[in-house]
């Protein structure tokens, strides 16, 4: 008898493992029956896990954080034992304003769009009516992502510029009825943009951050306590599914299944380009690729680092006006749990760090680390700004951003 | 006490309202718009906002009520912990509910109530509703495959229909199923 897992999800390409876990039969494989309930806001993801209509949720990571401290709602201890993908979002200016930057035809270099849009800003910020940025959530890493790379350019969110939410689906709309200047979204939605004539994709975010932490399996802690065994067992089913995702030969059959009406419903083709890295910037002009532009399974992606679970920490205290305070950053910390990955990997194929925190931001060039099982090397996973973030030192890195 | 509805669905926000009206000392707004939205709850400056868990602008409106210092009050998701039923109650039927501080729990559940109760009755409403079409669809598809069958085979009406109905036992399907058999291979083998 298969023991039963429901898990709530949004329309985007980076749901992706729960649902090929379930299309190729690999969560079957485990004896894991997989229901997924789609909805159309965090809000709603949220709400349907605390109240126990799912017992996992596709989740922005930000806010699996932020429930665990009690922003915005009673705070519930979340768990995340599972990094459902790095990166796969993008900036994507009117079109306008994208040629003023100077990145047409290419993705920018991030230090230098940032320098032509600081430009921007002081302009429309002295005509009385600022730049107005979108993003899918205030908890969400895109917001987090943007903010990094707007405030290292020195522009300063709140300040110079205006950062709202806007549905992912609704960000075409936003971008083309002039309601906001810049969306940071994941894909499908800027290529829709593109697609539409409304804007220009100008950075992709792994270039903010080459190896930043996205979507999170998010379980509640006591659901995860309870159905520890079988959420193994999906975790297991999820990693096939990565190593299924990533091959270049199924990311036709993949891009369909995600395409139905029942997950994405949305465009195959622009679903097949971000799974293979590929990206039109600009309706007219050529595909451009960008490797690893969406990171669903090479370098143990999916392991939860605790390091990320504190940057992301760092980014809600800097962006919150809050207080750093020790107590609520190991609360913060202990959210991501590289124990329930390791033990449900141990024995397979699949490599393991040796360690369960890193320095992010510190490889330049390919590294081999330690592991407890299998070989692993670890490409740059730089901040484009240079910076190192040592989870060690928090308090510092939180006064040093300033 | 100030109430808006914010619903894509008129049908339902007007289901909702009609029961809340019946709530002494109410005030309600609907609002059915996806555009200017925040804008509107501004102006409403509601003491409760009463909004389907379909809706896709609940994200919006969360981050307006976390940062907007246009509101006196702070309005935060549902009352306090202290009332997790009702919540889990609302969860349950569909509706979020975001309440500004301070207002007394009792009032604040016996509305609740109200609006739960109206939204399982939409809901009902609307199950209902669905079904009565497909019953109609149904009876609209199997006269059209009777007809076909008089008018192709020569039957009387009754030895039409019992064709049918034996069919669709032997099969194991229903008689509309047989039906929409019928009328697909009647326009393959180019009837209209």
């Amino acid at each position: 008898m298969a023991e039963e897992l429901t898990i709530g999800f949004l329309p985007l390409v980076d749901g992706c493992l729960p649902i090929l876990a379930r299309e190729h039969g690999f969560a079957e494989d485990e004896g894991v029956s997989l229901n997924l309930v789609k909805d159309v806001s965090w809000a709603t993801v949220l709400d349907r896990l605390l109240y126990g209509h799912s017992d996992a949720a596709h989740m922005v990571a930000p806010l699996a954080i932020a429930t665990t401290l009690g922003r915005g709602r009673p705070a519930q201890p979340l768990s995340v034992p599972f990094v459902l993908g790095l990166n796969g979002n993008a900036i994507t200016l009117r079109s306008d304003i994208a040629r003023l930057v100077g990145a047409e035809g290419k993705l920018g270099d991030p230090a230098k769009v940032g320098a032509a849009l600081a430009e921007v800003v002081r302009e429309r910020a002295a005509a009385g009516s600022p730049l107005r940025f979108g993003v899918v959530h205030r908890y969400s890493s895109h917001n987090y992502m943007l903010r990094y790379w707007l405030a290292a350019c020195g522009i300063m969110p709140d300040r110079d510029v205006e950062i709202t939410t806007v549905p992912p689906p609704f960000c075409a709309d936003a971008l083309e009825a002039g309601e906001v200047d810049g969306i940071c979204v994941g894909e499908p939605w800027n290529s829709v943009a593109v697609e539409r004539g409304v804007g220009q994709i100008v950075l992709a975010t792994a270039q903010v951050w080459r190896r930043g932490v996205e979507k999170v399996l998010a379980l509640r802690e006591p659901v995860l306590a309870e159905k520890r065994g079988t959420v193994e067992r999906l975790i297991r089913a999820m990693c096939r599914a990565g190593k299924h995702f990533v091959d270049p030969a199924n990311w036709e059959a993949n891009a369909a299944i995600l395409a139905r009406a029942e997950y994405l419903d949305g465009d195959p083709v622009l679903i097949r380009r971000a799974i293979s890295d590929q990206l039109l910037l600009a309706r007219g002009g050529e595909i451009v690729e960008y490797p690893d532009f969406m990171f669903q399974y090479r370098e143990a992606a999916n392991f939860p680092w605790v390091s990320q679970a504190e940057w992301l920490y760092t980014q809600m205290v800097r962006w919150d006006g809050l207080t750093f305070d020790s107590a609520n950053a190991e609360k913060a910390a202990r959210v991501f749990r590289p124990d329930v990955y390791r033990s449900a990997l141990i024995g397979t194929g699949e490599p393991l760090p040796g360690a369960s925190s890193k320095v992010e931001g510190s490889l330049r060039q390919k590294t081999s680390v330690s592991t407890q099982q299998g070989t692993m090397t670890l490409e740059s996973n730089a901040f484009f700004d240079g910076r190192v973030f040592d989870p060690s030192h928090l308090a510092e890195y939180i006064a040093q951003l300033g | 006490m100030r109430i808006a509805i914010v619903d894509e669905s008129a049908a339902r926000a007007s289901v909702i309202q009609e029961g809340l009206a019946s709530l002494d000392d109410c005030e309600i707004f609907v609002v059915t718009e996806r555009r200017g939205l925040v804008a509107r709850i501004g102006e409403i400056a509601p003491d409760i906002v009463l909004m389907d868990l379909g809706n896709p602008s609940r994200d919006v409106l969360e981050e307006y009520f976390a940062v907007s210092r246009a509101l006196a009050r702070p309005i935060a998701m549902f009352v306090d912990e202290s009332d997790d039923e009702t919540i889990a109650a609302s969860i349950d039927a569909g509706v979020s509910a975001y309440v500004v501080d301070g207002l007394a729990a009792n009032r604040i559940k016996s509305l609740m109530d109200v609006a739960v109760r109206r939204f399982n009755a939409f809901a009902r409403l609307q199950s209902d509703l669905d079904e009565a079409r497909g019953r109609l669809a149904d009876r609209e598809a199997i006269d059209k495959a009777k007809r076909i069958l008089m008018d192709s085979r020569g039957l009387p009406e009754p030895k039409a229909y019992a064709e049918m109905r034996k069919a669709a036992m032997d099969q194991g399907k229903k008689i509309a199923e047989i039906a929409d058999a019928i009328i697909t291979a009647h326009k393959l083998m180019g009837g209209k």
